[in-house]
């Protein structure tokens, strides 16, 4: 400081000296520094910078100061002040940034413990693939139609041109509802829906007919008395078998990839004629298999191909039995086993284990028909 | 169908060099299934050979048995030399004694290997070094003949026998055999003919048809015949053969072809029958003739009859619809299905009558499955048989029985009737391509349609076609297109997706069933399918009271077990064995959930109409149709039981109950917009404090809860089982068709809670029901946050605490307004409820 300060008392004055206020903030900042804790910290800043702190009763004494010297002693206080509330701010960010680093690491959980609020639930296989393949359909534009599966045995049969002696219409093939002499029976094919389709709907007619069929077959591996099919109806003007092998081809192309193959192979249905069975050429040995038993295939069994269903053109008295004109009106349909494409698409092995319920079978596909 | 191909080449000239397997990949190609590709006597390697027994000692063994000890002279490339012994040849222990010293036998020789990897080694046996072995025919592969070893006569198929030749060749054992599933509509090709018409078409090569041969005039110069029912009986040929040798035997090469067919050689007579069947398709009767009583009469079953048929089964027979082939004696045989015992060709008969007729199809397919008679001959019928065939197929039969049975044939023969005529059909040429998506010239559709054996005329671009007797099956345009395409190739056919007008993607309902389906899947259910047939016993299990609309089941007239002879009237049965036999395997925590109809009689039905299939049904008819039908109603059910989740590290396990098929009805329904209401309900299988009746609108849908700890009891589950079953059709039915989105409030909430005291027995929907329609509009929400019982609200209370969160959609709420929503709930739940405030 410079010239004389006559006016001060020494005595009063002292603690307001400069050595004097430079030791508090030197032991302030030393005091500062020793926190380790924000908790710590906070009782630093009370202690040297809060109310009673010697800085504050430094600073209540500046007003019993000499006009003179409490510009001198003001400033002097407010530099320590400043100093130590930034070096308090500083030291603050500097401990919650840690304690907040080992408070992270602190709550650290194991992420990987199993979590479930529900159990896992699925939908059945046969579901999913029908979902999926009446999917394809809707989006070329076609529609769903369905129909009971108790159903009239002319639906089921008259209708589609099986004649009144023909072998399905047997007991030891369909399973007819008492009394016989009703004409009710469980429906062998979802056809009997196209057949309602063809009366309910206008022409043209695009429809899809997914559901539950019967027949009096065994109960085996390979076999189920009641199974799913996916067929397929189209009726419009100038439809060819060319139109059939488009829809399938565009089918299997969707189930299987790109690659897959197809061909018609000629057949014999009653509901339509010329008739054909479509096969699949093997999507996984792609015929590789054939006539090397060392290396097998269990999706074709080594035959290259695999049988999907049946198709062909609509035979004109089955267009006829629905009062339409086939002079003007052509039509395919098509119909494969639900059950079978996830068999030998997911390499399913025992048939039973779809209509037996295990939760083990509905969800090995984890819902998805993938 | 089984087809040796050699026979099949015999038949029809294949191009030099093609292969067994070309033949049957263009067989595929034209629609004949097939099936497998075998090769007779390619499991049989090594030397098997011609032998001829020159000594033989029967040497009787402590077993019993009698073996022979033989010297068989093998020729001498294989004669052993080495052993010194005269006469050359070789010792051979054999077990059989059908065979005479001086007999040519088959001998397998040391290093050849039989069928079945039978290796053939000199072995040590009954005392002997046996020095090969002595075929029989089933050794060979060859049948299943195991009465004695092959004995052949010194001449073979015109062939003198060399000891030491390949005994293989001259057995014919080489061949191969397509098998082929061959399609109702394709009947002519259960015979050789017909295949080789097929192989020869697929190829390009012409094929002579050895049975071309125009049927006679009628006439009756022969064994007497009548046929009183023409319609059921177009054509019979008779013809008799005398003087057949009885004992002479059938040649290695037709017993073989019979064998490779897949059937057994009996006699001379009746394998000669057989083999023109196999080749040519028409089904042929022998007849003793000297058993014969009197002209035979084709006619309809009369009241009372009955027919001893070959297998010495008596047969009632069915009047006025089974055929007969009868005599003086009465019935001799079921056309075209089976002959009878009294007639039957005799180790003595010499004089034979050969029957070659066309029967009716549906006649002798009804009465081969009436009397569960399938037979190679019904099943040519059935499918149809060239009506024109019956009198080659008798000539060639009867020239057969002539060259290898020393038989005459006599010179007057007996037809009655004569070949249906053929259907002819017009139709554009044009039409072949437009429905294959091919592109086919005029020229190829005439072209093929000849080469099928049809007559054809084109005048103007449109096909007047006439069929062969042999395909009934074509008919229509469309069949002919489809003849046509299959002989140019499905291959042929085009690929292109048609283009559809547009469709409306799934409908509501289609749209709503994925959504409950989705949604019980995400929420944890798992979905199964089970077979819906159910028996009187799971009905029982039940406990369903009478008059329960579940009692009232379809029954099937051919259940596919007599025990589950009904279709399901509910879900449950099949969820309730799906649980056992999940809980059977050791998984025990199980929230299934099945979709599926259930069929409900309700009463009595009419029966359906059968429509003439030929027009359109009218709007009654169709209407007729399905009236005939039982209510079909789709359902939805679940079975929750073991724990809904499994204790955890987090926590303890969930049991699972009666909340979690509540859970899962409201799940369902909330998938769709709905609310599912709930009141106590009392319905079997539940529990009849812990069921839940469902509805949704005020209609009734169903139940859900715990199950009825007598019905857990009867059905084997877990305690505390529980279950839902839903009208599914009739949520989905109910589903909101469009919704609408309000205006957020962005004002503040307003919460009050109250607790409410109430009889224990209270509904707490009732109470909640009261305090929603107290408060009013302004209520947000409300949610039952605790329940108390205990003595601070007394015996028979107890205390339900609500939240009630209130807004107004256009200010902030006062204090005073919210209390008095408050009070005005708590005022109506008092009124409905008797509630009173906690205080």
């Amino acid at each position: 400081m410079s010239g004389p300060n006559t006016n001060y008392d020494p005595v009063q004055v002292s603690p307001l000296d400069d050595d004097h206020v430079q030791a508090m903030v030197d032991e302030a900042l030393a005091a500062i520094a020793a926190a380790r804790t924000t908790a710590e910290l906070k009782a630093v800043r009370i202690a040297h910078s809060g109310d009673r702190s010697p800085l504050a009763l430094a600073n209540r004494e500046i007003g019993a100061l000499p006009p003179q010297a409490r510009k001198d002693a003001g400033q002097r206080v407010g530099r320590a002040r400043g100093l130590l509330g930034g070096a308090i701010a500083e030291r603050q960010e500097a401990l919650a940034a840690a304690e907040l680093d080992a408070a992270l690491i602190a709550e650290t959980v194991d992420v990987t413990l199993p979590v479930a609020l529900a159990p896992q639930g699925a939908v059945h296989p046969i579901t999913a693939m029908m979902d999926m393949m009446c999917d394809v359909f809707l989006d070329l534009g076609w529609e769903i139609a369905e129909g009971p599966e108790l159903e009239a045995e002319w639906l089921n049969f008259d209708a589609l041109n099986f004649t009144p002696d023909h072998p399905a219409r047997w007991l030891s093939d369909t399973l007819f509802v008492e009394p016989t002499q009703n004409h009710t029976l469980m429906r062998t094919h979802t056809s009997p829906v196209q057949a309602r389709a063809l009366l309910a709907r206008d022409l043209p007619v695009y429809v899809v007919c997914p559901g539950k069929v019967y027949r009096a077959d065994e109960y085996d591996a390979t076999h189920l008395p009641v199974f799913h099919q996916l067929e397929g109806l189209v009726v419009d003007k100038g439809i060819s078998m060319a139109h059939l092998k488009g829809s399938l081809d565009h089918l299997a192309r969707s189930l299987f990839g790109d690659g897959v193959e197809t061909r018609l192979r000629p057949h014999f249905f009653p509901f339509t004629e010329p008739s054909a069975e479509i096969d699949l050429k093997c999507f996984v040995c792609h015929g590789a298999s054939v006539g090397d038993p060392d290396n097998p295939c269990r999706t074709c069994r080594s035959e290259g191909w695999i049988e999907w269903g049946g198709c062909g053109v609509v035979n004109p008295r089955v267009l006829a039995s629905a009062g339409i004109d086939t002079e003007i009106y052509s039509g395919f349909a098509f119909g494969m086993g639900i059950d079978r494409t996830v068999m030998f698409r997911n390499s399913a092995t025992d048939l039973r284990d779809f209509v037996e319920g295990d939760v083990r079978f509905s969800r090995s596909l984890m819902g998805d028909a993938r | 169908m089984r087809a040796p191909i050699s026979w099949l080449r015999d038949l029809v000239r294949v191009p030099p060099g093609t292969t067994t397997e070309a033949i049957a990949e263009r067989w595929t190609a034209a629609g004949l299934n097939v099936e497998r590709i075998e090769h007779s006597g390619s499991d049989i390697a090594g030397p098997v050979v011609v032998g001829r027994v020159i000594s033989l000692v029967e040497e009787p063994q402590k077993n019993g048995k009698t073996i022979r000890w033989c010297r068989v002279d093998v020729g001498p490339e294989h004669n052993d030399p080495a052993s010194g012994v005269l006469p050359a040849g070789r010792g051979i222990v054999c077990g059989a004694h059908n065979f005479a010293v001086g007999d040519h036998v088959v001998v397998a020789l040391p290093g050849a290997v039989l069928p079945g990897g039978f290796a053939i080694a000199a072995r040590k046996t009954y005392g002997h070094v046996s020095d090969g072995m002595i075929c029989a025919e089933d050794e060979l592969g060859l049948g299943d003949d195991h009465t004695g070893i092959i004995v052949l006569p010194e001449v073979v198929d015109g062939h003198r026998l060399l000891l030491g030749e390949d005994a293989l060749g001259v057995l014919r054992v080489r061949d191969e055999v397509i098998e082929a599933d061959i399609t109702p509509d394709t009947g002519y090709c259960l015979s050789l003919r017909g295949l080789a018409r097929e192989t020869g078409q697929a190829f390009g090569v012409s094929f002579d048809d050895p049975y071309a041969r125009p049927v006679p005039p009628p006439r009756q110069e022969g064994y007497p015949v009548r046929v009183d029912d023409a319609g059921a009986c177009p054509l019979f040929v008779a013809l008799t053969v005398t003087g057949v040798d009885p004992a002479a035997p059938t040649p290695r090469w037709m017993a073989q072809r019979l064998a490779l067919s897949g059937m057994r050689s009996i006699s001379l007579s009746v394998d000669v029958t057989n083999y023109v069947m196999l080749e040519s398709g028409q089904p042929m009767h022998a007849y003793d003739a000297d058993r014969l009583r009197g002209p035979i009469v084709v006619r309809r079953a009369a009241a009372g009859e009955t027919l001893m048929t070959l297998d010495d089964q008596q047969r009632a027979l069915r009047p006025g619809e089974d055929l007969l082939i009868c005599d003086d004696s009465g019935p001799i045989g079921l056309a075209g299905v089976m002959g009878g015992a009294t007639t039957e060709l005799g180790s003595a008969t010499r004089n034979i009558v050969l029957e070659a007729a066309c029967f009716d199809p549906v006649t002798i397919g009804r009465a081969f499955r009436a009397h569960k008679l399938p037979s190679e001959a019904s099943k040519r019928f059935e499918r149809g048989v060239d009506s024109a065939l019956a009198h080659a197929a008798a000539h060639r039969a009867a020239q057969l029985l002539v060259d290898l049975g020393g038989g005459t044939l006599q010179p007057g023969e007996t037809v009655v009737g004569g070949p249906q005529s053929m259907p002819s059909q017009r139709f554009r040429a044009a039409l072949a391509g437009e429905i294959l998506g091919a592109e086919v010239a005029t020229d190829q559709v005439v072209s093929v349609l000849r080469a099928s054996g049809c007559a054809v005329s084109l005048a103007e671009g449109v096909v007047t076609v006439t069929p062969p007797t042999w395909r009934r099956d074509l008919v229509d345009g469309y069949d002919y297109v489809e003849e046509v395409g299959r002989k140019i190739g499905f291959e042929r056919i085009g690929s292109s997706v048609p283009v559809s007008p547009g469709g409306r993607g799934l409908t509501a309902d289609q749209r709503a069933r994925r959504s409950v389906i989705a949604a019980l899947a995400a929420a944890g259910f798992v979905e199964v399918l089970t077979l819906p047939f159910v028996g009187d016993d799971d009905l029982t299990r039940l406990a369903l009271p009478a008059g329960d609309e579940r009692l009232g089941a379809v029954r099937l007239a051919n259940p596919l077990a007599d025990t589950q002879p009904y279709l399901r009237t509910t879900l449950l049965p099949g969820l309730f064995a799906a649980v056992n036999r999940n809980t059977s395997r050791s998984q025990d925590d199980l929230a299934l959930f099945e979709i599926g109809s259930v069929f409900l009689a309700r009463g009595p039905l009419p029966p359906a109409p059968m429509p003439d299939v030929t027009r359109r049904p009218n709007d009654q008819q169709v209407a007729a149709l399905n009236a005939a039908l039982p209510a079909q109603p789709r359902m939805l059910a679940g079975v929750i039981t073991g724990d809904w989740l499994p204790a955890t590290w987090n926590g303890p396990a969930q049991p699972a109950g009666w909340a979690h098929a509540i859970a899962l009805a409201q799940t369902a329904a909330a998938a769709i917009g709905l609310h599912v209401q709930r009141r106590a309900g009392v319905r079997a299988p539940w529990h009849p404090g812990r069921c839940a009746e469902l509805s949704v609108g005020g209609r009734v849908i169903g139940w859900a809860g715990e199950l009825h700890p007598t019905v857990i009891a009867a059905e084997g589950l877990p305690a505390r089982t529980a279950a839902v079953e839903i009208d599914l059709d009739a949520l989905v039915g109910s589903a909101p068709r469009s919704g609408e989105i309000r205006p957020l409030s962005p004002w503040p909430l307003a919460k009050e809670d109250v607790a409410l005291v109430v009889d224990a027995g209270t509904p707490s929907a009732e109470v909640e029901a009261a305090l929603r329609e107290g408060a009013g509009a302004l209520l947000e929400s409300i949610a039952l946050f605790d329940i108390y019982t205990g003595p601070q609200v007394g015996e028979g209370r107890k205390s339900l605490a609500y939240a009630l969160r209130f807004r107004a959609p256009d200010r902030t709420l006062t204090d005073a307004e919210a209390s008095a929503a408050r009070d005005a709930a708590v005022a109506v739940a008092a009124e409905r409820c008797g509630a009173v405030l906690r205080g």
